[in-house]
């Protein structure tokens, strides 16, 4: 069996989520083809998808104009797995506080833009997330924070502040789980998320 | 919910963290800005991120003289501007000015030739520094001896201000093919190599298992279409910085958004035609073949 992986591919760190799907996937015994998303017509094809970091305004407005935006939708609305990562969450959020992003309203959060600060306050530490037993190397680059959440589920805070949170079949992040060699986020949105149906997987039961 | 967590245990201005920011440009374009209405200009056409200078390269090398770091009052409108990151540049070996830059709050400190080098033997020690550093390299020697100094991004040393693509070509393809070289070595060949082009062994190690350099590798230096753009990707860069050939243009805004555009479709010919109709006027530039060794700033550090 063979899933299809799909990583938006716009703009932003995507070889890196490739590997870590590629990794999770494995881990689990599973085969695994990732495709680079940059136009529409693939997305429908993906069991599962992951939105990287990057910029948030670039990534937001060539979503629209290749039209790749409703096929992210529809992804989600048939419930298959979506991780969304930095600017990722940002471009996922319900409302990013920004004319620059037009969102695509999937995870229920409203979020601040580099609310972490500058690059210079990029940072690196351990952090605690749930669902996972021992604590997890988060790096945060010109992180967003999560100010408001509605629906969504608090997965991982840092210093009092959401940075991680779960949303039906969405997963995302302030931080970048792609960077380091370590895939249990990634396993986390896509292999032990109860809410999220991998098709692929489901056919073979 | 979780929050068991220490803040102790932060820490900045690692590697990981300052090669994680040049990650997040890939697949993305930095475009030169000399102040704040620029720089909104280009936010607006997708820029990933703007670099702050003084006067783009073709007005520097009109003017002549010493090229410094712009005044910081402009870096700092431009990072009140705009959300996306904004970079600077420092003179090669400027510790001083680069600190100035860190101190503005700049998110990347480009090391560049563009500006007159301050010190003709040694560069900046960048791993004194929080904010990470990009700098211009020719050949796979050069990119490893700035890695090792502690670049996080290296980008093409292509003739900045001459709208002429060709130069940036060349060092791309001479990186890659010494990569690709590299890949065929043994390990004492690669020892050997290493210090034949007089870069670290253990950086050259790794950069024949990773089969590319380890950081982030753009294109800069005479960028001036969005087929130039599209060319560079072709030859395998992760992203592009373009200097002149925005502001230079007749039509900022249209060929801002073309080179974006065109760097996600790097590969896709009908796309790129589509892309690059009725742009207006490019920046008119200067055929680098022309430019004598003192006229050449690629020479400048290395």
């Amino acid at each position: 069996m063979t899933l299809t992986a799909g990583v938006v591919a716009v703009q932003g760190d995507v070889e890196e989520h490739a590997a870590a799907i590629d990794r999770a996937a494995r881990e689990r015994g599973y085969e695994v083809t990732v495709h680079e998303i940059r136009e529409s017509g693939i997305v429908p094809d993906c069991d599962l998808l992951a939105m990287p970091g990057g910029e948030s305004t670039t990534i937001s407005r060539l979503l629209h104009s290749e039209g790749i935006a409703p096929e992210i939708r529809a992804h989600v609305d048939t419930g298959k797995p979506l991780l969304a990562t930095c600017a990722g969450l940002i471009v996922a959020s319900s409302d990013a506080n920004d004319d620059r992003v037009e969102e695509l309203e999937l995870v229920d959060v409203t979020v601040q833009r580099n609310a972490f600060g500058r690059q210079k306050d990029s940072f690196e530490a351990p952090l605690a997330i749930d669902g996972l037993a021992a604590p997890y190397p988060a790096v945060f680059i010109r992180a967003p924070v999560i100010d408001d959440v509605g629906d969504a589920e608090v997965l991982a805070a840092w210093d009092d502040r959401p940075v991680a949170v779960r949303d039906g079949p969405v997963v995302a992040t302030s931080f970048h789980p792609e960077l380091t060699p370590d895939s249990r986020v990634h396993g986390l949105a896509f292999f032990e998320n109860d809410a999220a149906v991998v098709p692929e997987l489901e056919d073979h039961q | 919910m979780s929050d068991s967590t220490d803040l102790e245990e932060l820490r900045r201005g690692t590697d990981l963290v300052k090669r994680g920011f040049a990650q997040m440009q890939k697949g993305g374009v930095i475009m030169d800005v000399v102040d704040k209405e620029q720089a909104r200009i280009a936010e607006d056409a997708g820029a990933v991120a703007v670099m702050a200078l003084e006067a783009v390269p073709a007005d520097i090398r009109k003017r002549g003289g010493v090229a410094r770091m712009a005044d910081p009052a402009d870096v700092e409108e431009i990072v009140n501007e705009v959300s996306i990151p904004v970079m600077g540049k420092s003179r090669i070996g400027h510790t001083k000015e680069a600190q100035i830059l860190e101190a503005v709050g700049v998110d990347m400190i480009d090391e560049s030739e563009v500006l007159t080098p301050a010190d003709d033997a040694y560069h900046i020690d960048k791993r004194d520094f929080t904010a990470p550093f990009v700098c211009g390299a020719r050949n796979l020697g050069e990119a490893l001896r700035r890695i090792e100094e502690g670049a996080a991004m290296i980008r093409t040393k292509g003739e900045a201000g001459t709208g002429d693509v060709n130069q940036a070509v060349h060092h791309q393809r001479t990186i890659k093919g010494a990569i690709r070289e590299l890949e065929g070595k043994s390990h004492e060949e690669r020892e050997a190599y290493a210090r034949e082009i007089e870069a670290p062994a253990e950086l050259v190690h790794e950069t024949a298992e990773m089969g590319r350099l380890p950081v982030v590798n753009f294109a800069a230096g005479g960028i001036a279409t969005p087929a130039d753009a599209a060319l560079m990707m072709h030859h395998e860069c992760d992203g592009i910085f373009v200097g002149s050939g925005i502001f230079g243009a007749e039509n900022p805004t249209a060929m801002g958004e073309a080179i974006v555009e065109a760097v996600n479709n790097w590969d896709d010919p009908e796309r790129l035609a589509d892309i690059s109709k009725n742009l207006g006027k490019g920046m008119k530039g200067d055929a680098n073949v022309d430019l004598s060794e003192e006229e050449q700033m690629q020479g400048r550090g290395v």
